[in-house]
């Protein structure tokens, strides 16, 4: 599972999983019946403290968008995950924000974003749904 | 089993002059990590030997596995795998003895997990300790604190001056201790990248004193680092209520504040001044603004 974690980003380790898996499901990356990585191989592979992992597919569980099977290992579950409209609202408020913010303080009007946000999605959807990394220059 | 495997309160001590310890309180509970910061001579060595009952409490109690470690040493000792900073291992021994000799102590030792460490290290059992690298050294140290499955792990600067590699191996004895069998792990550390990942808990320790201590994710989020604009131009930092740590220049500054956002906010605005950005503070910046040096501020004008 293709998880990067940022240790500068503000935002808990733990949600930056969660929110990795959460993008890897909702952009089929990661199918319904697929399995999780263990705890403890994440926990290694990321070199995180396993109940950071815990925490994470705790929260992912409780949304529905895995489950464990008895036994034998955490999948990902058939159904679309029930977040309620407001709390998905609210994660993607939290992110134009910050996006806006930076626009800002990079001259970029509200105009240049809309039309980038056009130009990104038309590049994804060309190159086969690629994340684009965060940290990518936009070149105006 | 107890429900606290540490349970440190009001501990104090001194040293000749100086007061090493002073009402220090700290809890671990069981299958978490615990990760200990502060600058050099905070007092996290000196808190770990309570543990261990190296050092005996002159002021408050000490309690592991609800036994005091002075007293009952052989009840405390046998469940603690210990790596110390200096990396103190019997010299004369080969690697091969030191695990004998470990294993004589520790009826848990798993012997099995000692090899497969040993092997994974690619460490020559047949060396003596004393003609091991340092790396080679922190390595042999972990295999004896580790291959018993301790209830407890103390490691103190288990990554100070080893290459990316060994620090790796660390870290994955950490997890694997978590993960497999819920076991507490207490570790100090200055790669505070490294107390970030690996810890669930943090204590900042400053002057002997606890400075903070707390859920990582929740001792982030109660320091916040905002970027801020000013309209006019600052040599000096400007004062601003809540603010512990400012840096920057001009007009553009970066500042740590803890406390009420909505007063940081007010302050900013009343200095002419726009909040670009925040975000959670990284434990780099917490310490920075809890332990490091100030620079000196601005007054208001």
């Amino acid at each position: 599972m293709d998880i990067t974690i940022h240790l500068n980003d503000g935002v808990p380790i733990y949600r930056q999983i969660l929110n990795q898996v959460k993008y890897l499901v909702a952009s089929g990356l990661l199918q319904p019946g697929e399995e999780l990585p263990p705890i403890r191989t994440l926990a290694l592979q990321l070199k995180v403290t396993p109940n950071t992992i815990v925490k994470a597919y705790g929260e992912l569980e409780a949304s529905g968008v895995i489950h464990k099977r008895r036994g034998s290992g955490t999948f990902v579950s058939d159904t679309r995950p029930q977040l309620a409209l407001r709390q998905r609202r609210r994660v993607i408020e939290q992110r134009i924000d910050a996006l806006l913010a930076e626009a800002h303080q990079l001259n970029f009007t509200d105009d240049d974003i809309l039309r980038m946000v056009r130009e990104r999605r038309a590049a994804m959807d060309e190159s086969g749904a690629e994340p684009a990394d965060d940290k990518k220059e936009v070149k105006r | 089993m107890e429900e606290q495997v540490v349970e440190v309160t009001g501990l104090s001590r001194s040293f000749a002059q100086k007061q090493a310890l002073e009402g220090v309180s700290f809890r671990a509970t069981a299958g978490q990590v615990y990760g200990l910061v502060g600058s050099n001579g905070a007092g996290k060595t000196t808190l770990l030997k309570h543990l261990l009952g190296l050092l005996r409490a002159a002021t408050g109690t000490v309690r592991v596995f609800g036994l005091d470690p002075v007293r009952d040493p052989v009840g405390v000792l046998g469940r603690i795998g210990y790596l110390s900073e200096e990396r103190e291992l019997p010299e004369w021994m080969s690697v091969d003895e030191l695990m004998r000799y470990t294993q004589a102590w520790h009826p848990s030792w798993d012997a099995a997990y000692a090899r497969e460490l040993l092997e994974t290290f690619g460490l020559d059992s047949s060396k003596k300790i004393k003609d091991l690298s340092k790396g080679m050294r922190a390595q042999a140290g972990l295999i004896a604190a580790v291959a018993h499955r301790p209830e407890l792990l103390i490691l103190d600067e288990p990554s100070s001056g080893l290459d990316a590699v060994v620090r790796r191996d660390i870290l994955d004895a950490v997890v694997r201790a978590v993960a497999d069998d819920g076991r507490t792990v207490i570790f100090s550390s200055h790669l505070l990248d490294e107390v970030e990942r690996m810890s669930d808990h943090v204590t900042l320790m400053h002057q002997g004193r606890v400075a903070l201590s707390g859920v990582l994710d929740d001792v982030r989020r109660d320091y916040q680092r905002s970027r801020v604009h000013f309209a006019q131009h600052f040599d000096q930092p400007p004062v601003l209520e809540t603010a512990l740590l400012m840096d920057g220049g001009g007009r553009a500054w970066s500042v740590v504040h803890s406390g009420s956002a909505e007063q940081f906010r007010r302050a900013v605005l009343a200095r002419g001044g726009e909040i670009v950005e925040s975000r959670d503070a990284t434990l780099e910046e917490i310490f920075l603004a809890r332990a490091g040096r100030s620079r000196p501020q601005a007054e208001a004008a």
